[in-house]
């Protein structure tokens, strides 16, 4: 017989040792020989993971689906092997920036936002009542069972019970009670509790111990060992198939997604955020850490299977509810002190839960939800009183004592539709929701707290939409049909079978659906929204915190007066508090005391800080923001924090800019280059040219010239016609001496030219007179047709006719005698006269109508026919028409004659008129 | 290469093997009513495969430490 008060008794006795340990560690704090700042009681203190849930809901759901259980101690064994990048992160800029709950660290990343810390703390909340309500839940239980001893009797959920008659509503006022001594005996500047650390760190260690010593007596004592109980299990139909327990890919996507959920939940429920990241001494301790909690949560689970399938074996006949087995296999077996034992195992594992969490909600609610209201809408009433140390106190125990009884109601209202399982997976999927811009905001700069704001937001409602509403409604406070059937009717948005997905388990469902949309509106928000100045600046501190070198302070200007922030601080602190600290900084800037500080950008960074020890961040932004001048964060700073890299940058586009400089000069150098080589080879073929046609004539007039002179008796008529091609020859190279330099002089810019007024018809005539003995010698027949409406021009007679006369000789030259046909005409065509000078001998063929204005350049085999010209004479009046803005061209048929034409402005040229040069 | 990231490297390879052992498909090869000493193989194999990722990020951080 196991009487209540033993019960009872034993329960105070645990719960007063728990304090003297507590009251220990912080006395050991005090003195600075701190218990808790060694890796394995860190490694414990993680263990707080694992609550009444853990302690007696995993072998109530081994029962019902095998391993099915195992993700949520998976689940954290694999994030843990990740804590060293991404854990370590989080503590150190939690550390850096004073960071004091998960709400704290949501809002100081996205810029100090007090709406966003509010968001947090509500959510927080709300998602964990249900966890807390099942802690009440399983410790009321287990103790009404076991003050039935030797008796096995389940507590009758259809008996309702008055409050005040109702174990759980006293477990919880103990609960809250124990809580307010343990964790707001006083207000910490950095809300650590190493008293709580310790003693949670004992309870991690008495309920293994309990743990184990239940599965040891029930596999070894009741069973041959696990062989045996196995073997018994197997030929049992009802358990068999939970040995294997996987049944088509939707149970695979289940495990997986349940894996997922408790990845996040093991980093982002308030306590492990409490216990992991603020309560943490040194980030070295996660290297033990990595290893050692994994292993407690193996050691915890190992017997799991075997309590179940022993509890299964049994208790054949049903009637005993799987989540007792932990406690009802001891009675069974009459083992009072293993039964006593394991109630005091799962006692631990619950009120570690429900301490540590309801402090973790508290500063939450008290610096993130209650403070920044009372700072905004009564801030004249705040200031006036000197000391707000107690005030905050006072709202944390109010905050602890309210959450603790909103779970007892929870519990009272809802609880008994599900089992203890179900009850926690939906507050880790709460929890879950915190994932995205926790990690998103440790990892990406770009996060925005309007991204921040519409994701947590969203995955927020599709939580309650999908988990909390369907509970209610198992709970009868809303509808069935609602879930049957959808909200009105509408079968598309049946909250357990959201847009039809269907087939999966409840939770795997709300995780898809919740993180869908947190995740998608997170980075989506994030990318269409800017961040303010001051956002950028914390977004840079929480991304970079490993790699910053810059001081916070210098991201802050402001200035303040020192005695002002100490009363300020003081208000929150205590004034002696804040007299040591402001002493302390004195010392540190080597100053005798704290009437000698200044108030500047340093100091009020360093104030703000120890503020937001207290009070959280976003509400320390707003206390200090109501004593300093602040000047906002402007464009300026922001861009200094990017200083480096537009440096970077801009030198790179100076490079960039430079390459393309001396690629465009290389390019002109080049084109440069190439002109200069084709001059000079244009030039080089112009003098062999030149010489080649000086020394033909030249080669006769010497041959001729010795022939006279070695053969004096040569007879007279031979030595004429020799003399008369001497003396044509010699002409011929005058001519073509004065032509080389006449083009020269034409082509270098220094030709003469005289402009004078003049009709181009008495020029063609008197070309035509000047050739007419060409003509009549080779009876040419000339014809012309001048028209009379060509006005007057402006050019140089003597080189118009130069033209005009070598074209003629031209049109003679290459026409046959007597049959041959020349015409001259002269025409206006708009703004131009245009010359024409055709004839019908024998033509030039395409391919040489370019060519014949080169230089030298004679149509027909040089080598067999006798040249005819010069071969300068196009070149030349080419070069005259171009003078004068004209054209000069040919067309014409091999066979068919030529035509060959030019034309000049009638407006003449400006510069031809006064230009002689 | 420096020593933190060769670190960070070994653990990242023992998340993504513990996150492969402990998923589908290789979960399935397990869920079969074979038993080693009487014992379920996908009871054994879970915990087998826990116990070595544990060794494994011990060996992992307290080698670097």
């Amino acid at each position: 017989m196991l009487q209540g008060w033993v019960i009872v008794a034993a329960s105070f006795a645990y719960l007063c040792l728990l304090f003297a340990i507590a009251f220990y560690a912080d006395r050991r704090a005090d003195q600075g020989r701190s218990v808790i700042a060694n890796p394995y009681i860190y490694s414990l203190s993680l263990a707080v993971y694992a609550t009444a849930w853990t302690f007696y809901g995993s072998v109530g759901r081994a029962a019902n689906d095998g391993i099915g259980f195992l993700p949520i101690y998976l689940g954290p064994t694999l994030m843990a092997v990740l804590w060293w990048l991404c854990l370590r992160k989080i503590i150190r800029i939690s550390k850096v920036n004073r960071i004091t709950s998960l709400a704290d660290f949501v809002a100081a990343r996205y810029g100090k936002s007090a709406l966003l810390a509010g968001l947090v703390t509500v959510i927080a909340v709300l998602g964990i009542l249900p966890y807390i309500s099942l802690q009440l839940k399983a410790i009321s239980n287990s103790f009404t069972i076991l003050a039935q001893y030797p008796d096995i009797e389940m507590p009758d959920k259809s008996r309702s019970v008055a409050i005040l008659q109702d174990t759980a509503f006293y477990v919880a006022g103990i609960l809250a009670g124990f809580t307010i001594a343990f964790g707001t005996r006083e207000l910490d500047v950095s809300e650590r509790h190493e008293g709580m650390v310790a003693a949670i760190a004992f309870e991690s260690l008495v309920k293994l111990l309990a743990f184990l010593a239940v599965g040891v007596f029930v596999t070894f004592a009741m069973f041959d060992g696990l062989g045996d109980l196995f073997a018994q299990a197997r030929s049992d139909s009802g358990i068999a198939p939970l040995i294997t327990p996987f049944e088509g890919v939707a149970s695979y996507a289940n495990w997986a997604w349940l894996t997922v959920l408790s990845m996040l939940a093991i980093m982002f429920l308030p306590r492990q955020f409490q216990v992991s990241v603020i309560e943490n001494v040194d980030e070295k301790h996660l290297r033990t850490a990595v290893w050692l909690f994994p292993l407690y949560m193996l050691a915890i689970n190992v017997f799991v299977i075997p309590i179940a399938f022993g509890g299964l074996l049994r208790f054949p006949q049903g009637g005993v509810d799987a989540d007792t087995f932990v406690l009802t296999l001891p009675m069974a077996e009459q083992q009072t002190g293993l039964a006593l034992l394991a109630f005091i195992g799962g006692l631990s594992a619950a009120t570690g839960m429900v301490i540590v969490e309801t402090i973790a909600l508290s500063t939450m609610v008290c610096n993130d939800l209650v403070m920044p209201v009372l700072l905004r809408s009564r801030r004249l009433r705040l200031s006036e009183r000197t000391d707000l140390s107690n005030l905050l106190l006072d709202i944390r125990r109010w905050a602890i004592v309210i959450i603790v009884m909103l779970g007892y109601f929870y519990f009272r209202l809802a609880g008994e539709a599900y089992a203890l399982v179900s009850i926690g997976l939906i507050s880790f999927a709460a929890v879950a929701q915190f994932g995205p811009v926790v990690l998103g905001g440790i990892y990406w700069k770009g996060a925005t707290r309007a991204g921040a704001l519409a994701g947590l937001s969203a995955g927020f409602l599709v939580w309650a939409y999908t988990l909390l509403l369907p509970a209610f409604a198992r709970s009868d406070w809303l509808p069935a049909e609602f879930l049957s059937h959808g909200p009105f009717g509408l079968e598309l948005l049946k909250p357990l079978e959201l847009f039809g997905l269907s087939g999966l388990d409840q939770i795997t469902h709300a995780m898809i659906w919740s993180m869908l949309f947190n995740i998608g509106l997170y980075i989506g928000v994030s990318l269409l929204t800017r961040q303010s100045p001051g956002e950028h600046s914390q977004a840079t501190l929480f991304v970079d915190v490993f790699s910053r070198t810059r001081d916070p302070s210098t991201l802050w200007r402001g200035t303040a007066s020192a005695p002002e922030l100490q009363r300020l601080v003081g208000r929150f602190l205590g004034p002696e508090r804040a007299g040591e600290a402001f002493a302390a900084f004195a010392r540190e800037r080597g100053l005798t005391s704290a009437a000698e500080l200044e108030g500047d950008a340093e100091l009020v960074q360093s104030a703000e800080r120890l503020l937001a020890g207290a009070v959280g961040a976003s509400s320390a932004r707003v206390l200090i923001a109501s004593v300093v001048e602040e000047e906002p964060l402007g464009i300026e700073e922001v861009m200094n924090i990017l200083d480096e890299t537009s440096q970077v940058i801009a030198y790179s586009h100076q490079l960039e800019e430079k390459s393309r400089e001396l690629e465009a000069a290389t390019n002109e150098l080049r084109a440069a280059n190439e002109r200069l080589t084709e001059l000079d080879r244009l030039k080089d073929d112009f003098i062999s040219t030149v010489s080649h046609e000086l020394r033909t004539p030249l080669t006769s007039i010497r041959a001729l010239s010795e022939i006279l002179h070695d053969n004096p008796d040569i007879d007279r008529e031979e030595r004429v016609r020799f003399l008369a091609i001497v003396i044509k020859e010699s002409e011929r190279l005058t001519r073509l001496i004065n032509q080389v330099l006449d083009l020269a002089k034409i082509e270098s810019g220094k030709g003469e030219w005289h402009t004078t007024e003049l009709d181009l018809r008495e020029v063609i005539d008197d070309a035509l007179a000047a050739t007419s003995r060409l003509f009549e010698e080779k009876r040419i027949t000339v014809t012309t047709d001048l028209a009379a409406d060509v006005p007057r021009l402006v050019v140089d007679r003597d080189r118009l006719m130069q033209v005009m006369v070598n074209l003629l000789s031209n049109a003679v030259k290459f026409s046959e005698p007597d049959k041959g046909r020349v015409q001259v005409s002269l025409q206006r065509r708009g703004s131009w006269a245009q010359v024409d000078v055709a004839d019908n001998g024998i033509g030039i063929s395409p391919e040489h109508q370019h060519a014949i204005f080169d230089k030298f350049r004679q149509v027909g085999d040089t080598l067999t026919d006798k040249p005819q010209g010069t071969g300068l004479g196009l070149a030349i009046c080419r070069q005259i028409i171009d003078h004068f803005d004209g054209k000069l061209w040919v067309r014409s048929r091999p066979g068919a004659g030529s035509t060959f034409s030019f034309t000049l402005p009638l407006e003449g040229r400006a510069s031809a008129l006064d230009a002689p040069a | 290469m420096r020593k933190p990231e060769i670190e960070q490297q070994w653990l990242v390879a023992a998340f993504i093997l513990g996150a492969v052992l402990f998923n589908y498909p290789i979960l399935s090869l397990f869920n079969t009513s074979a038993s080693v000493l009487g014992i379920p193989l996908l009871y054994v194999f879970i915990f087998a495969a826990w116990a070595c990722i544990i060794g494994l990020v011990g060996w992992i951080a307290e080698r670097h430490g």
